[in-house]
């Protein structure tokens, strides 16, 4: 299945080619004359076959296992999903039918649905869904709404639906992305993935579109996104049909070029045709090159980085039998964040949802984005007050100089910065009559940050732990820290 | 019919598969049985008689979230590596006893401590200490600290310490203490002031 997807993309994108001659990934192979005819005819077919039928809906399926996709069907006002071809990909699986009943084993899960039903029974217990059970051709259908509730009891862990846009996240797997125009050259876009992407690049009057269809993108802060640029002004982030689209609108043609592994595009004003045909040689190897100086010298476009730490599979301390560290960091974050913004402080919150995201890809994003102050979130149940810490490096000697002694070091030239954001912050707390220590901690990824770098251990302040969760302390907390980083604000905006 | 010579080709097979079996049942019996006379040989607890020599201990009390230094008699190995066992072997000791001012989980212990070259040392713990160990920022370092500060106050010339869970490398101790990288001895030195006060 997805060998004959792929291959219609494929045609696609070369049908774009023979009818506008635009595509940047066609027009720089430069395809001989019977190659380019041969893919016109079979782009008429592909559009025949198209256009006799309605265009199909797809679930976009992410998962760490496997990334698929797979028809929505429509029936009595609702949409559907085969649960079986659902859950294939992900385990051991296997069904049957047996009308009106319908069971299904995923690994050691039983699941037990009935035509007609609008509930079902999973391992006996109870499921509620949100219309009736279906069977087709032995096939058991679920509604696609359902399976938000539904999936989790079968796969023992999170699934996430975007119902309108037909996309499903399984477990919490996600890529984020930062976009910054270059400093040096307005004219250039950047964007940053965490994890390497394939989208499909359209071009028309006006607009740059990258299409992920098989990536898990999920949507920046904000879907509009603003450029102080008079070449490239603003960006947004749509869903549809089982896809991510990032639309970039310019006011001259763009061109993308991947780099970084593709980690990174940069989209530039194409060159002109004339100059493209006069050479088509050297052409290839050029957009590579501007990508590879641009990434010193990304602009800053957040002041500070405010980091929920843990998230996702990652609990963080098990602050009580209900109370799981990540939820408390996600809600100090959210509020330090409103404080530095009621502040004139630009703020972005790095797991701004309960989404993984590993250490390196918390480092990698403050580190490119520029930031200038990087403040990771903790909570936890021991003692009391707040701890402050910053990096504890870890060893390193002359005989240990090799490729990434950089990135275990890369908060060595920041540490003095970071130690006076750390005094300012705890100043500010004592000011609150908040009990305050200021440690050095081998706490990733404190020492991979290359700017000032602090992490917050917010305790309660007396044995009592429901004060992690209580507005008033959460208040008085993070309206104390902003504070510490607004009185050394002048100090972070000087820093390199 | 089956023919008489495969019948008692057959049944010889059989009878020597089964001998065989019953031989090499005997024998994981008696491999299994060996090792574990010879564990329980060796002296795990300080021999109470023998010569003992006096210590300084890095002690982390979960209280005040503090190290405190104290003092105490380990016996007194001949080799250097013993030596740095006994050490962590007694601060452990401390924080499994009733009283325990820094709890770790039950059945906690080292495994062994490497001294492989002049300044490196490598602590190995047991599964038992790093799954069921505390998450926190402050906790996982004191249990770190406690460790790191006790070695090298103890044993001179050691300048990075690499910790280990059962001989593997391991990202965190809970969740939070990097254990990837090498400690600076003299940065962890530095850390041990910071917490020998609660302020
Ligand atoms: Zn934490």
């Amino acid at each position: 299945m997805p060998s004959i997807r792929e291959a219609f993309a494929r045609v696609e994108t070369a049908a774009l080619g023979c009818l506008a001659g635009l595509s940047p990934a066609v027009r720089r192979r430069a395809p001989n004359g019977l190659e380019f005819l041969s893919l016109c005819i079979l782009f008429s077919f592909a559009v025949l076959l198209v256009s006799a039928t309605p265009p199909e809906k797809h679930l976009s399926i992410y998962s760490t296992a496997a990334n698929y996709s797979l028809p929505i069907v429509q029936r009595q006002g609702h949409d559907y999903v085969g649960l079986l071809e659902l859950l294939d990909p992900l385990g051991t699986v296997s069904a049957k039918s047996d009308p009106p009943r319908w069971r299904i084993h995923y690994n050691n899960i039983l699941g037990d649905f009935t035509v007609g039903k609008n509930h079902a029974r999973i391992q006996g217990r109870d499921a509620d869904l949100s219309a009736k059970f279906l069977i087709e051709n032995g096939r058991g259908l679920v509604p696609l709404a359902s399976l938000g509730s539904l999936l989790p009891r079968f796969l023992g862990g999170p699934a996430t639906l975007h119902e309108e846009s037909g996309r499903l996240f399984i477990g919490s797997i996600a890529t984020h992305f930062t976009a910054s125009v270059a400093l040096d050259d307005p004219s250039q876009l950047i964007f940053h993935f965490t994890s390497p992407v394939n989208p499909s690049v359209a071009t028309e009057p006006g607009h740059l579109r990258l299409t992920f269809s098989r990536e898990p993108l999920t949507s920046p802060a904000s879907p509009t996104l603003t450029f102080g640029s008079k070449t490239i002004p603003s960006a947004t982030y749509s869903e549809s049909n089982g896809t991510a689209q990032i639309t970039v609108s310019g006011t001259v043609p763009l061109m993308a070029s991947f780099s970084n592994d593709g980690r990174t595009i940069t989209l530039s004003p194409a060159k002109s045709q004339t100059s493209a045909t006069a050479v088509p040689a050297p052409s290839n190897p050029a957009p590579q090159e501007p990508a590879a100086n641009q990434s010193a010298s990304i602009p800053r476009r957040y002041f500070a980085i405010v980091d929920a730490s843990h998230g996702g599979n990652d609990r963080g301390e098990a602050l009580s039998n209900t109370l799981a560290e990540k939820d408390v960091t996600v809600a100090f974050a959210r509020r330090l964040r409103q404080e530095l913004e009621n502040r004139g402080i630009s703020t972005l919150v790095l797991r701004d949802s309960d989404a993984n995201l590993s250490l390196d890809e918390r480092a990698f994003f403050t580190n490119t984005t520029h930031a200038a102050v990087y403040v990771a979130l903790h909570a936890a149940s021991n003692g009391h007050g707040v701890r402050l810490y910053t990096a504890l490096l870890p060893y390193t000697s002359e005989d240990d100089r090799g490729p990434f002694r950089s990135w275990t070091t890369a908060q060595q030239s920041s540490i003095t910065l970071s130690q006076a954001v750390a005094a300012s912050v705890a100043t500010e707390l004592r000011k609150q009559q908040i009990a305050v220590r200021t440690l050095t901690a081998p706490l990733r990824p404190l020492n991979n940050i290359v700017t000032a770098a602090i992490a917050v251990e917010v305790a309660p302040s007396a044995s009592d732990l429901s004060q992690l969760t209580s507005p008033d302390y959460q208040q008085l907390i993070t309206t104390a820290v902003a504070n510490g980083i607004v009185a050394i604000r002048a100090q972070l905006g000087a820093a390199p | 019919m089956i023919p008489r010579h495969l019948y008692i080709a057959v049944s010889v097979l059989v009878l020597a598969v089964l001998g065989m079996s019953l031989y090499a049942w005997r024998m994981r019996g008696r491999a299994a049985a060996e090792p574990a006379a010879s564990v329980d040989t060796r002296p795990v607890v300080a021999p109470v008689a023998g010569p003992t020599e006096q210590v300084t201990l890095y002690v982390a009390y979960d209280d005040d979230g503090v190290l405190h230094a104290q003092t105490a008699q380990i016996p007194l190995p001949s080799v250097r590596q013993q030596r740095a066992e006994e050490l962590l072997r007694s601060l452990i000791a401390l924080y499994l006893d009733k009283s325990s001012p820094h709890p770790l989980p039950p059945g906690s212990d080292i495994r062994s401590v490497y001294l492989v070259d002049p300044g490196l040392a490598v602590i190995d713990l047991n599964a038992a200490f790093a799954d069921g160990h505390r998450s926190g920022v402050l906790t996982e370092e004191l249990t770190v600290a406690s460790m790191i500060q006790t070695l090298s106050a103890n044993i001179p010339g050691i300048l990075k310490v690499k910790i280990l869970v059962e001989g593997k490398q391991r990202d965190t101790l809970a969740g939070h203490a990097d254990l990837s990288a090498f400690f600076d001895v003299s940065a962890i030195n530095r850390l041990t002031s910071q917490l020998q006060s609660s302020q």
